[in-house]
């Protein structure tokens, strides 16, 4: 490999390892995501040195490398909370698939309505859907996945803010909701915050980024073979 | 407390099993002129495969949680291509900023609501046939 190439990647193991501090100081404040503080300051670093993005892939791609088994792996987890299902199981399966089909239809939707490029509709399609698996699915549809990820993690950072307050007061609080439309719109970074706020909260988000990880990344691709011409990738 | 290391062996068979899923699904997904994404089908796999041995292999158990545990740091990469589409955000940030902010509150509450309605659809049936038995 090439000194830029080592370079690339000591750069991205440092910055991240600053970031994820930081974030860890913070409390674990959404606002501090250490993959969105790494992705702008390696941007402003590549600017900086006036190094082109493919110079850098050419080392960083031995780090992306391992985001392929270690998608597979996510299997695990998806696996392990299906135990949180109990005796909800209807609940479960009509949630998923409203809550699924709506997070597809109402990002592309209104994307679509304020006339976004169409690269921009195809990228936000997924932005529901875990990082990793968003990207691949983005790729699929002829998205551009790093879009993908930027636009998936600043959904999560929202949804992470918005568990708070966004559920209408009053109501008698029931956490298996709460946590699985956390976790179904806001994925991994949701879940997190919402173990902080209850503990069924957070199994139940959990759950449900596994299940629409799963869902949307076998609905949308033949969805999208479905969609107007316009919208198409090819 | 305190876990014994896993051996090298056990590591090495676990990664290979991980790599060896991604490569079928890739493989699957080419042949069959699939248009979902082989790494994605090569989870749902090994997901129904765990589902149907209703175990996860301690080996397997434990690498995975090794590479999940850095799992943020490995798309960090691929996150940085969003150099090559600032121009891009920089004239639709207000558009996506409507779309992300929109499609997150309408997902929440009409998830929320689903599961809610369903729960309490159920709960009502069910205590409608307790009282009729």
């Amino acid at each position: 490999m090439s000194a830029v190439g080592v370079l690339a990647v000591a750069a991205t193991l440092a910055v991240y390892y600053a970031a994820d501090a930081l974030y860890r100081r913070s409390g674990r404040h959404p606002l501090l995501h250490p993959v969105l503080l790494s992705i702008a300051a390696l941007a402003a670093l590549l600017e900086a040195a006036h190094l082109p993005y493919p110079r850098y892939m050419d080392g960083a791609r031995l780090i992306a490398f391992f985001l392929g088994p270690a998608t597979v792996a996510l299997a695990i987890p998806i696996y392990r909370n299906l135990s949180a299902i109990g005796g909800s199981l209807p609940a479960v399966i009509g949630a998923l698939v409203v809550g699924s089909t709506t997070a597809m239809v109402s990002a592309v939707g209104i994307a679509w309505a304020l006339g976004a490029p169409p690269l921009i509709v195809r990228s936000l399609a997924a932005k529901s859907v875990t990082t990793p698996i968003a990207m691949a699915v983005s790729g699929e549809i002829g998205g551009a996945p790093a879009l993908t990820a930027v636009f998936a993690i600043l959904t999560g950072i929202a949804g992470a803010i918005a568990v708070a307050w966004i559920f209408p007061r009053g109501d008698r609080v029931d956490w298996r909701a709460r946590g699985f439309s956390t976790g179904l719109a806001s994925h991994a970074i949701g879940t997190a915050h919402a173990f902080t706020l209850d503990e069924t909260a957070g199994a139940f988000s959990g759950l449900a980024m596994g299940l629409n990880a799963l869902f949307t990344a076998l609905v949308l691709p033949l969805a999208a073979a479905l969609l107007p011409h316009s919208l198409r990738g090819h | 407390m305190f876990t014994p290391r896993l051996p090298a062996a056990a590591l090495l068979r676990s990664l290979a099993v991980l790599v060896g899923c991604e490569l079928a699904g890739n493989l699957l997904a080419g042949a069959l002129g699939l248009p979902v994404s082989g790494t994605v089908l090569a989870m749902a796999g090994l997901f129904v495969w765990l589902i149907a041995v209703r175990r996860v292999p301690e080996s397997l158990e434990r690498t995975s949680q090794g590479l999940l545990r850095i799992l943020p740091l490995l798309f960090v990469p691929a996150g940085v291509g969003v150099v090559a589409y600032l121009p891009l955000l920089r004239r639709e940030w207000l558009v996506l900023a409507a779309a992300i902010g929109g499609s997150l509150a309408i997902t929440m509450l009409v998830t929320w609501a689903t599961m809610l309605g369903i729960t309490r659809l159920l709960s009502r049936r069910g205590s409608r046939e307790a009282c009729d038995s």
